[in-house]
């Protein structure tokens, strides 16, 4: 598979020269691949955030280089602009910057920015507010005037209407209820499917991860601690545990079942994993 | 580029600066500006730039902060020059098309900038060595008496902690939408003015409704806790003068009285 995105030795230090000076993201190497579906996962202040700031340029290396598609996104200064719009990034609680007087023309800010003509643009705000899980009925009215939940559907359209090849999720189900949450990570599913781009979503919580990416890097002090399938990942709890990370609610079910003298895979992720295995089990035993 | 401001920002530390009352030293401070008005020449500028420097000295503040927070004034600082340098009637020692230089103005706009950029220093000197909370305590008290005549002292007071409390959270939510939207494909360093004032837009907006609910939510918790106002209320630290306060006030108040017998001699 082909990186789309490759981080060469990435460091990133926060107030240089003044007492506060620290390492938010130190000598970081890693990729994403075209097409994958990554998840990344890390405690607060594991530098998550800080690094993802530098997939798209917002934030500038202090050393080390970023590559999207073999070009180095800091060779040209002036082209940074083109490369926020190849890789489109969704802040956290991104309700909180929307602005526009309508649903509809905070969705086409992005699109507007790209200088793409009126056609276009309506055609691609209507395809993200689809994609995001927002009714046509919506577009017209005050972003202002809606829940949570859709406030922060709005925002995620909003960057998905840029069309970018690689999309960025900062914890983009937290704060939703349970409902709003399953919902939502339904909708980047399907878009990760549908249009077979590049997705990448930070989260603490590992059942979320677990259940969507094809692969995790896990961040801790940092630095990258591991990468791999999630069954790879999860299967070194341990690890994980130690850097203050956890593995999802069914591998910990799976690993107490195994400390009893059940004989069951340990690293299963996913609640049909484990059943599946169990009913295994239950075959064997008759 | 905007964690360059450094407007009421405070060094904690445990200098003599640091640790006098918070009333002391709003009143050295008006002590000084007074001070550094009614100097009129080199010898009163003189001994109020030695208390300039003595005050940094203890208080150990680098002075090079203290230089750094002149840089947003640069330009009141060299326009007063310019203004005093070329306009100021008197002896000319020379003169182009319709403007004329003098002896006087020389003087002029050199004591100009040096009493700017000493009350500039001087009174970033009391915000670096006093923490909000001590400085609005200290005005609160300071200003007690207003009371009688129905000033809303406490409440003043209490806006003005609560607008320095808010100054570093506003300066990073900006932060944080000025990220949001550049991520966005917004440009704020491009065009001419009013392509620039209309950049603005999409941070002003949230930035406004953030303030807003901040301002409801705390509100709120204000009124969870019971606030009602300064009537009956306690402090948990309560200023008191100490030997150091009175000794460093009558320093000052000397310094002051020099100030005026020098002027009233018309040195």
């Amino acid at each position: 598979m082909n990186p789309i995105i490759r981080v060469e030795n990435l460091t990133h230090t926060y107030g240089i020269d003044t007492p506060f000076c620290r390492s938010a993201v130190d000598s970081v190497s890693m990729e994403i691949y075209e097409g994958e579906f990554l998840g990344i996962i890390g405690h607060t202040g594991s530098g998550k955030s800080t690094l993802i700031q530098h997939f798209n340029g917002l934030l500038k290396p202090t050393s080390g280089a970023i590559y999207l598609r073999d070009q180095d996104i800091w060779a040209d200064p002036k082209k940074i602009r083109d490369v926020r719009f190849q890789v489109g990034l969704v802040f956290q609680y991104p309700e909180y910057q929307l602005f526009e007087e309508t649903v509809y023309k905070d969705i086409a800010f992005g699109p507007k920015n790209m200088g793409l003509d009126e056609a276009e643009v309506d055609r691609r705000v209507r395809a993200s507010a689809a994609f995001a899980g927002l009714g046509e009925d919506l577009l017209d009215k005050s972003p202002f005037d809606l829940s949570g939940g859709q406030k922060r559907r709005v925002a995620i359209a909003g960057v998905i209407a840029m069309e970018p090849a690689v999309l960025i999720l900062d914890e983009p189900s937290a704060g939703l209820d349970p409902a709003g949450r399953r919902s939502l990570l339904e909708n980047i599913r399907a878009y990760h499917k549908e249009r077979g781009t590049t997705v990448v979503m930070v989260s603490h919580s590992m059942d979320e991860v677990a259940e969507n990416v094809d692969r995790i890097i896990a961040l801790a002090n940092a630095g990258v601690v591991m990468s791999g399938t999630p069954h790879e990942v999860f299967s070194r709890a341990r690890e994980l545990m130690d850097v203050g990370l956890n593995v999802p609610q069914v591998t910990q079910v799976a690993m107490e079942l195994r400390r009893r003298g059940v004989d069951v895979d340990p690293a299963v992720y996913t609640v049909a994993d484990l059943r599946r295995a169990l009913g295994a089990l239950k075959e064997v035993g008759r | 580029m905007l964690k360059d401001i450094t407007l009421g920002q405070y060094f904690p530390g445990t200098s003599l600066a640091h640790r006098l009352d918070p009333r002391t030293k709003l009143l050295l401070t008006v002590i000084y500006i007074v001070a550094l008005f009614c100097a009129k020449s080199f010898f009163s500028y003189l001994l109020i730039a030695l208390v300039l420097f003595t005050g940094i000295k203890v208080s150990g503040v680098a002075p090079k902060a203290l230089v750094r927070g002149l840089k947003p004034i640069l330009f009141i600082i060299c326009f007063t020059a310019v203004l005093n340098l070329f306009y100021t009637p008197g002896e000319t020692l020379a003169s182009f098309w319709i403007f004329k230089i003098t002896k006087e103005g020389i003087f002029t706009a050199f004591f100009m900038v040096l009493r700017i950029t000493m009350l500039i220093m001087g009174t970033f000197l009391l915000t670096y060595t006093t923490s909000p909370i001590a400085l609005t305590d200290g005005m609160e008290a300071l200003l007690g008496p207003l009371k009688r005549v129905r000033v809303p002292v406490h409440e003043l007071a209490m806006m003005m902690s609560i607008a320095l409390r808010f100054i570093p959270t506003l300066i990073e939510e900006t932060d944080k939408i000025m990220s949001a939207q550049k991520a966005r494909g917004a440009d704020f360093e491009s065009g001419n003015l009013i392509e620039r004032a209309k950049a603005l837009v999409p941070i002003l907006v949230p930035l406004f409704i953030s303030a807003f609910r901040r301002a409801d939510e705390l509100a709120v918790a204000m009124e969870c806790r019971c606030y009602h106002g300064g009537e009956g209320r306690t402090k948990l630290h309560v200023l008191r003068y100490k030997p150091r306060d009175y000794l460093v006030l009558a320093a000052y108040a000397a310094v002051l009285a020099g100030v005026l017998v020098l002027a009233r001699f018309g040195l």
